[in-house]
């Protein structure tokens, strides 16, 4: 409460549009700077700026109330509202605080890996992406979110594509993302125009209100659905849709990697949850139907399925970008159980796997700015040769194990829990398969790292050569919160919690 | 079942282009080619939102006589114009022609307009990203055809070398 007082309160009040709008502005300007330097600081600042608001804004919601902005004054049913509550100050707060320390990290990381004169446009790219990412979150207009979405997948776009100075193949994953993210786009614009055929509005609590007084209302609503979250599922890389993933995960920059894995599929998660919940309602039998049984089948066959991916893969990147269509899995299992309990664990795993695969990619992106590894046989020695990088590497991997005492652990106990409390007892068999073939996929790069030694060129042993600390400090940071969520996970699984509240007992 | 096609012509223009567009995106395997199914694509879906704004029989939403009135009167017809703005999302209010009270005038619905004039500019901003992306595909790889880069990359991921 200290923390919150001594916030000004008008950064608390505008905090949903400052959150938007200084990125947005900053990111025009920062494309015309003349210095690559000058704009690394000014995302840095803007970041910092944006994570300072978000914890405030954190913290007003967890003391006082839920707040709806109205934008420009306009009330709600016509004018735009910013919703600010339970469910995603969460998620407000991780992608400013990722953007942080992608920005950190991105020092030494951009300058390895993007051409000089491209820097300054990359990091306003990046700034804009952080902007529609926050505004994903943060609007209570539907049609705000698909203006957003786009700003946010445009962006993403361009930033996959900077990969090319590195690897060509960055262009063609790229494309591939840009041709299924726009398909993924229109789908749900199309549904959203069916919902604006029902009820003739576009605020996300107005449709919710007009769908329940019709009982879920005609047809048209329910072919609504059906576009909306095939649409959102192209974009949070639901199991059949998830093409564009792998390739955009392993050619992009690091830095590009690190920040798509931790938020961009998670903030398209986000909305599918408020939309399932909050804007149709699973007491509507097509709402219920598919969540039961369309996103828990899909849910535990990508868990399976990019497990199993995952062991196959040759290229690092490629294994944890499969890894990550598992974890969404886990996720949308989490929410296919619709209680109380398995949206909390949802959600739960949805933070934590943010703050693991981060830390994860920060790692496989410091082995290729200090020997260019990106592939699992080249990680021979790793152990000797990167010690302090490989440890956080390995903290990282045993939590996305599920290790006791990581924060990957913490997060699958509660969806077996919620499991079993719904009487799915093969859901948690699923879960611990799926476990099972993370240690696989995982173990074999650890294995490889630490129990083969580096490899030798002109008969000396590669010397040992340590990641920047501009690289360490971000990794270290991500790979001892996830232990410390093992140990005590009181005030995610708080946040957790409150945010399965907000979807369970509705709107605002 | 003809008459119920001829009446709703606009649908089905939308439903044939939006099928159109979405099968030359999976089944072209030219990068420029797959560009021009996704554009039509979104085109379909502009013509959708615009055909949910028409109201039979309605007028373009412009203010009828509403400046000489005094002020008084214009604003009452703001009031009337922006719950009918909102009430009008289909054409269920068009033939219900009892909801229209205050207003004189039976105006189509502005709101889709707006709302596609945004999502244009996107599908804009997505085409030339796409374009630009294969501009550079084409310098990179010398083709732009899917089966000769994925042919190209293939070798590269077996050898580790450039073929």
């Amino acid at each position: 409460m200290d923390l919150l007082s001594s916030y000004p309160s008008w950064l608390i009040t505008h905090g949903a549009a400052l959150l938007i709008i200084l990125p947005l502005l900053v990111g025009a300007i920062t494309s015309v700077l003349p210095r690559e330097r000058l704009a690394w600081i000014v995302t840095l600042i803007v970041t910092l700026i944006c994570v300072v608001t978000s914890l405030g804004v954190l913290l007003d919601v967890y003391f006082n109330d839920a707040q709806l902005y109205k934008m420009g004054g306009w009330d709600p049913p016509h004018g735009i509202s910013y919703i600010i509550d339970g469910l995603n100050t969460p998620l407000i707060f991780l992608i400013c605080a990722m953007a942080l320390l992608c920005t950190i990290y991105g020092l030494p990381s951009v300058a390895a890996e993007v051409e000089p004169k491209k820097r300054a446009p990359f990091y306003a790219a990046f700034l804009i992406g952080v902007a529609g990412l926050l505004g994903m979150v943060v609007t209570g207009d539907a049609f705000n979110v698909f203006v957003f979405l786009e700003v946010s997948s445009i962006s993403t776009y361009v930033l996959v594509a900077m990969g090319a100075s590195r690897d060509r193949r960055a262009l063609k994953a790229a494309y591939n993302y840009l041709i299924l993210g726009s398909i993924g786009a229109t789908f749900f614009v199309i549904g959203l125009g069916f919902l604006y055929m029902e009820t003739g509005t576009l605020n996300m609590a107005d449709i919710g209100n007009i769908l329940r007084d019709l009982d879920g209302g005609s047809r048209v609503s329910l072919v609504a659905f059906g576009f909306i979250v095939v649409g959102l599922g192209l974009k949070l890389a639901m199991f059949p849709l998830h093409m564009w993933l792998p390739g955009a995960y392993a050619h992009a920059p690091s830095f590009v990697t690190v920040f798509l894995a931790s938020t961009a599929t998670k903030a398209a998660l986000y909305l599918l949850l408020r939309f399932i919940f909050m804007v149709f309602d699973p007491s509507f039998e097509y709402v219920i139907t598919v969540v039961t049984y369309v996103l828990t089948a899909l849910g535990c066959i990508a868990m399976l399925f990019g497990s199993l991916q995952a062991i196959f893969q040759t290229d690092a990147r490629r294994t944890l970008a499969f890894s990550s269509i598992a974890q969404v899995g886990y996720m949308l299992l989490g929410v296919g159980m619709a209680t109380g309990l398995g949206l909390a664990a949802g959600y739960l795993h949805l933070l934590n796997h943010a703050v693991i695969k981060a830390a994860l990619f920060f790692a496989l992106g410091a082995f290729w700015y200090r020997y260019g590894i990106t592939r699992i046989d080249d990680f021979a020695g790793l152990g000797k040769m990167m010690p302090w990088t490989m440890g956080a590497f390995t903290l990282g991997g045993l939590s996305l194990i599920g290790v006791p005492f990581t924060a990957g652990f913490t997060s699958k106990l509660n969806l077996v829990e919620a499991a079993l409390q719904r009487g799915w007892a093969w859901a948690a068999i699923v879960i611990v398969v799926a476990s099972i073939l993370a240690i696989i996929y995982i173990g074999r790069m650890l294995m490889a790292a630490y129990f083969q030694s580096p490899p030798e060129i002109d008969g000396e042993v590669v010397a040992k050569n340590e990641a920047p600390l501009m690289m360490l400090i971000p990794m270290w940071l991500l790979a001892l919160l996830s232990i410390a969520i093992g140990v005590n996970a009181d005030l995610v699984v708080e946040a957790a919690q409150g945010a399965a509240d907000v979807l369970i007992g509705g709107g605002v | 079942m003809f008459s119920t096609i001829f009446e709703n012509f606009n649908y089905a223009i939308v439903i044939i282009l939006m099928m159109t567009g979405l099968y030359v995106v999976f089944s072209s395997r030219n990068l420029i080619k797959k560009l021009v199914g996704l554009s039509v694509f979104q085109t379909s879906v502009f013509l959708l939102y615009i055909t949910i704004g028409k109201v039979a029989g309605g007028q373009p939403p412009i203010l009828v006589g509403g400046h000489g009135e005094g002020s008084g009167g214009a604003e009452e017809h703001h009031a009337s114009a922006a719950t009918n703005m909102l009430a009008s999302g289909g054409e269920a209010v068009a033939t219900g022609g009892s909801a229209h009270h205050g207003a004189e005038v039976l105006y189509s619905n502005p709101l889709p307009h707006v709302l596609i004039l945004t999502a244009i500019v996107v599908g804009v901003a997505t085409l030339a990203i796409g374009l630009a992306l294969v501009v550079r595909i084409r310098e990179v790889y010398g083709s732009i055809e899917e089966d000769v880069i994925n042919e190209i990359d293939y070798r590269y991921n077996l050898e580790g070398t450039d073929a």
